[in-house]
């Protein structure tokens, strides 16, 4: 019996490694595990996995192809029929993105989004160090971006357009 | 030969969230309209950006719908296989976009009604309306904010731009009455918690309008007669335009699928 539950354990901490590894395929140094979206693995008794994700935005593209790199990934890792769930609630936020996640954003030249999102006021002011020389000097060219979750900033300093990951 | 439409068990949970699902659906096609076409490059990534987020918001509301009515139904079959008079959208939402201005004052109008719906959706006592609504919620504050920014820089800009704007919200504000209207369906819903009064929601969004009208230098109109008719299925001759372009694909080879 604790040994069925010690392997138990150690299958869910595998199927949670091998679905951790899936990259955001429109942000490619992102995990899902360093964005938050990957919320819970589970194995059931017959040992089938379940893993649950939740959707950035509404409408993001991204969460099929999420979906599909999950499953193929835990079935290259031995885990056949892998379930995976999306679950709205509770709602993401970007507070939910890991430090690690934050620092490979920047490195990758995209802006982090800033932590505690709080509903801004209508024409609220942000201040988004620029990602390539850090400058506060920056301003904001489009609040919607490359994709759903970025908005387009341009340095004053150095001049580089970069994107800047949206507080949600 | 056209494909016979499907039916529907419009129970009130059903025919609350498929009316909600429509708005999202059909004012994101009208942005998805723009793609290519808008004014400048930006532009054109944000109206995207938005008809995106609307979309998502209508695949999560019709497969809700569908889950609750139980009968076989799916977000594609409501999407591709209802004709005209089973949509229940709002009127607004399916007017054409005109010039900039129009589909700026038209998005203002939405966005500004759908930020304080949304917000006041996350208490419904339906979770996953309220798990719905915790996600547009946020969607819908950068919607009313870049429509705002738009409505002050139309109508303080140059005289062509605020005589256009004017000119768009003088025609479109006669559909705004209907975001605040119930009938008995959504009243019984509107009791039980489930669904958002969206009368208690008007003073917040005439204070939101009215602000920002009179920021942008514009006027709201004074007339209070207010058209009807999208809830219930009576829609403008454009939303039959807009559908032959959206269904074409499942008109021409039903059942088609990628």
């Amino acid at each position: 019996m604790v040994t069925a539950l010690i392997e138990k354990a150690e299958l869910r901490r595998r199927a949670w490694d091998v679905a951790a590894g899936v990259v955001d395929p429109e942000i490619p140094v992102l995990t899902i595990a360093d964005l938050g979206v990957l919320r819970e693995v589970a194995v059931t008794d017959d040992g089938q996995v379940e893993v649950t994700i939740t959707p950035t935005y509404s409408g993001c593209p991204a969460m099929n192809m999420i979906t599909i790199e999950i499953e193929l990934a835990l079935a290259r890792a031995g885990f056949s029929d892998a379930r995976v769930r999306t679950v709205l609630s509770p709602a993401w936020t970007t507070d939910w993105m890991s430090e690690a996640g934050r620092r490979k954003l920047r490195e990758y030249g995209i802006a982090p989004p800033k932590t505690s999102a709080s509903r801004r006021g209508l024409f609220g002011v942000e201040q988004v160090a620029c990602p390539q020389c850090g400058s506060l000097d920056t301003e904001v060219l489009s609040e919607f971006g490359s994709t759903s979750c970025k908005a387009l900033w341009r340095c004053n300093r150095c001049r580089e357009p970069f994107d800047y990951f949206k507080c949600h | 030969m056209a494909t016979p439409s499907i039916n529907i068990s419009e129970t009130p949970l059903v025919l609350y969230t498929l009316r909600r699902a429509d708005d999202a659906l059909i004012l994101g096609h009208r942005l998805s309209e723009w793609c290519g076409h808008a004014p400048m490059l930006e532009e054109d990534m944000a109206l995207a950006n938005m008809g995106l987020d609307l979309l998502g918001q209508a695949r999560e509301l019709y497969s809700y719908a569908a889950k609750v009515e139980g009968k076989g139904n799916d977000e594609d079959k409501f999407a591709y296989l209802r004709d005209v008079r089973q949509y229940r959208n709002l009127l607004l939402v399916e007017q054409p976009n005109g010039d900039f201005a129009r589909t700026m004052v038209r998005q203002f109008f939405y966005a500004a009604f759908a930020d304080l719906f949304w917000r006041a959706m996350k208490n419904s006592k339906d979770e996953t309306l309220a798990a719905i609504a915790a996600k547009s919620e946020k969607e819908s504050a950068y919607h009313v904010r870049h429509a705002s920014e738009w409505m002050i820089r139309l109508g303080d800009g140059t005289d062509e731009s605020h005589a256009r704007a004017q000119t768009a919200i003088d025609d479109l504000w006669a559909f705004g009455g209907e975001m605040f209207e119930a009938d008995d369906s959504e009243r019984a819903l509107i009791d039980a918690g489930v669904a958002v009064d969206p009368a208690a929601l008007r003073p917040h969004w005439l204070k939101t309008v009215a602000d920002i009208v009179s920021e942008a230098t514009l006027k709201l109109p004074t007339g209070g007669w207010m058209q009807r008719g999208g809830r219930s299925g009576w829609h403008s001759e454009h939303l039959g335009h807009l559908l032959s372009e959206l269904q074409s694909m499942q008109r021409t080879f039903p059942g088609a699928s990628w």
